[in-house]
């Protein structure tokens, strides 16, 4: 079984900082890591192949810094990690982004076909859970989003059995390959990379391909091919600053008394009588 | 829900309640398919209708609130799209909540949600009716559907919306959402294609105030897809202990951090949400340190949530937790720490012990609100609202107790 994992580079969103008087983002010193959620997809995709066999194979797109983040897959055992870089890709929104995707896994599949994608539930910077569904859809592949377990796969018969973390409860569904998940935090714990692979990690030079070799239509691709721009950026609206009740160290039942009334008065809590 | 919540709604065939057919003052019907022009420019603002087995979620009805403001903004009018099978109460309540057209499809291949079904359907509505904007509930339905269509129809689609208004200019749709884990936010347009597409944070938009009589002409579509062509088939909906906790639409959340020290910490919180009639939620720290499962976690990886009040107990305040709870109407923080960032969006601090302090409070509410609590301003009509969608007054909801308290405090 061959799974492909698309993977994407991001800030450590808990640093990335707005400077009020430029409007423009802080991201110097900011460390980038490969989205989390990526992570648990990719280690969902070993765990198959350690069960079923076959190979895993990253793809990210991004700038040639993003083949540190390749490497991190490797040093998990990923068999093959690859960059998808050309100036044509900048500035693509989720509608150009899953286009060229698309495109890397259907070169992809001339080589080694492929029977599963994976990719994280979203990305940490954006958190738009776009991306994956785009690729499903342009490729055709049955859709299945928010996968906590992946019950069983059917090579013969070319079917995946998966939960889905729904807010309404796990949803078990069963559909035909090929497929593309999106896999939530839950699905499982990540290993420890292997010497071997850390090894392998160290040394391994990404391929980068781009818009010439997987080909594709321009117009489709980077800001051209995105119909959404940002018109502007800003930031985060603030609270108001309320009131510090005292006495919690010294008196909690006082102070506890003290929040009560307040809360009432202004009618949040106590029913009729205490609303306005 | 349970069979036994659907017997409540009305079937196939069945005129809508008189309670509700006096609110939507004349529901025609125009279908079946064909009779209804299709329409070549782009127009109306479209509203994405979720249900469960006839159960709307909260944020459909959210979305029409915020639809009629842009339509009338936009010199518009409102679609609803309803999609299952015998949802002729969904359509009523589409029509109650203002929709002015519903577009439905009744069909048994839809009367659960499967990606690729609704998105045919959903597509094929798009492509002769041509909407100006669809708006979907971000919820994970909502989410894996919206950008199935999007990528169909290849337009544009802005994920997770907390804010929606028209440039007067322009008229395109300004959308704005938070980004980098709540560190910024960012307005996006979608100028030069059609529809314009959002997802909407739920809890974020009002719910239409007032339900005024007006008509709606119901449009009836064919799906076009037979069950032999879907491949994905749903074999059962677990519903595993504590993993459908719906904190977005509880009104009194009592949420603990790291301070709480462990699993047992959470014990006062549960009681003091059980007097309350509140949920108990936690933060990300308490998630990963497995002391509490993912379906309590608020914040900007977990739950967005906009309660009455919300009660942060030994919880610091770190920025993805604060974008998933700084909406909410009054908040309280209880930490030992004066300079814990939480106090900078409380609107009520308290620096001291939650153990000390939130005992306290349970005492107090207790007293004040009667031994079981039911004083905390939810009425059994807004657990009826809650259960149903937006009921109009004198409709009959037996089965909506899901939500009352006696469920939800459980203290382990």
């Amino acid at each position: 079984m061959h799974s492909v994992v698309l993977i994407k580079q991001v800030p450590d969103t808990t640093e990335v900082r707005m400077d009020p008087k430029t409007g423009t983002l802080i991201r110097t010193g900011v460390p980038s890591i490969v989205n989390p959620y990526d992570v648990h997809a990719l280690e969902e995709a070993l765990a198959l192949r350690d069960k079923y066999g076959g190979r895993v194979t990253v793809v990210t797109m991004g700038p040639p810094q993003a083949k540190e983040a390749l490497r991190k897959c490797i040093s998990f055992g990923a068999d093959e990690a690859i960059l998808l870089t050309d100036r044509a890709f900048a500035g693509s929104d989720t509608l150009s982004t899953s286009y060229i995707l698309t495109q890397a896994v259907k070169k992809i599949s001339e080589q080694h076909p492929v029977d599963l994608v994976l990719a994280g539930k979203q990305a940490i910077d954006g958190d738009t859970a776009q991306v994956g569904p785009g690729v499903a859809t342009r490729l055709g592949f049955e859709q299945l989003t928010y996968v906590v377990k992946v019950e069983g796969v059917d090579l013969e018969k070319k079917e995946i059995t998966v939960h889905r973390l729904l807010e309404e409860g796990r949803e078990v569904i069963k559909t035909k390959l090929p497929a593309l998940l999106t896999v939530v935090k839950e699905a499982n714990s990540i290993r420890y990379g292997s010497l071997p692979h850390v090894m392998r990690a160290v040394r391994y030079d990404p391929p980068g391909w781009n818009q010439a070799f997987i080909g594709g239509d321009l117009t489709k691709m980077g800001l051209k091919g995105s119909p959404t721009n940002v018109k502007r950026i800003f930031p985060p609206p603030t609270r108001a600053p309320g009131e510090i009740i005292p006495g919690g160290k010294e008196d909690p039942a006082a102070a506890a008394a003290l929040l009560v009334d307040k809360l009432t008065a202004r009618g949040a809590v106590g029913g009729k009588g205490a609303a306005q | 829900m349970s069979k036994q919540d659907l017997t409540n709604l009305p079937s196939a065939g069945d005129a809508p309640p008189a309670a509700w057919q006096a609110y939507s003052k004349g529901l025609t019907e125009a279908g079946p398919a064909g009779s209804e022009p299709a329409r070549t420019e782009p127009k109306d603002v479209w509203v994405f209708v979720e249900q469960h087995g006839g159960k709307v979620a909260n944020v459909s009805w959210e979305l029409m609130g915020k639809a009629r403001e842009l339509a009338d903004q936009l010199e518009c009018k409102i679609g609803a799209i309803v999609l299952g099978h015998k949802v002729d109460s969904v359509v009523a309540m589409a029509s109650a909540n203002g929709a002015d057209l519903v577009y439905l499809i009744d069909d048994p291949v839809v009367a659960a949600y499967r990606s690729k079904p609704y998105a045919h359907a959903i597509v094929n509505l798009a492509n002769k009716f041509k909407p100006e904007v669809i708006l979907v509930g971000a919820t994970s339905l909502g989410r894996d559907l919206a950008s199935i269509v999007a990528t169909e129809l290849d337009t544009g689609l802005t994920a997770d919306c907390t804010g929606l208004d028209i440039d007067p200019e322009t008229k395109n749709l300004r959308q704005t959402r938070p980004a980098f884990g709540g560190n910024i936010m960012a307005t996006i347009v979608c100028p030069n294609r059609r529809p314009q597409m959002s997802t909407v944070r739920p809890g974020v938009m009002a719910k239409p105030k007032k339900l005024e009589a007006h008509d709606t002409r119901v449009i009836r579509e064919p799906l076009g897809l037979t069950e032999e062509r879907v491949a994905a088939k749903v074999i059962e909906l677990l519903k595993e202990q504590d993993e459908s906790v719906n904190l977005a639409d509880a009104e009194i959340i009592v949420s603990g951090g790291r301070g709480t020290g462990g699993a047992d910490g959470f014990k006062p919180l549960y009681e003091l949400a059980e007097v309350l009639g509140g949920m108990v939620g936690c933060s990300r720290a308490c998630v990963d340190a497995g002391w509490m499962p993912v379906s309590r976690q608020v914040g900007q990886t977990g739950t967005t949530v906009r309660p009455k009040i919300y009660f942060a107990c030994g919880i610091s305040g770190a920025i993805q937790h604060l974008a998933g709870m700084q909406s909410s109407d009054v908040i309280v923080a209880i930490n030992r720490d004066p300079n814990a960032p939480i106090f900078k969006v409380a609107d009520y601090g308290i620096v001291g012990d939650l153990f000390q302090v939130v005992p306290a409070l349970t005492k107090i509410f207790r007293e004040r609100l009667g031994r079981n609590g039911a004083g905390a301003g939810i009425s059994a009509a807004e657990i009826k609202k809650d259960f149903l969608g937006e009921v109009p007054p004198g409709v009959p909801a037996k089965s909506a107790d899901a939500k009352t308290s006696g469920e939800e405090a459980r203290p382990q």
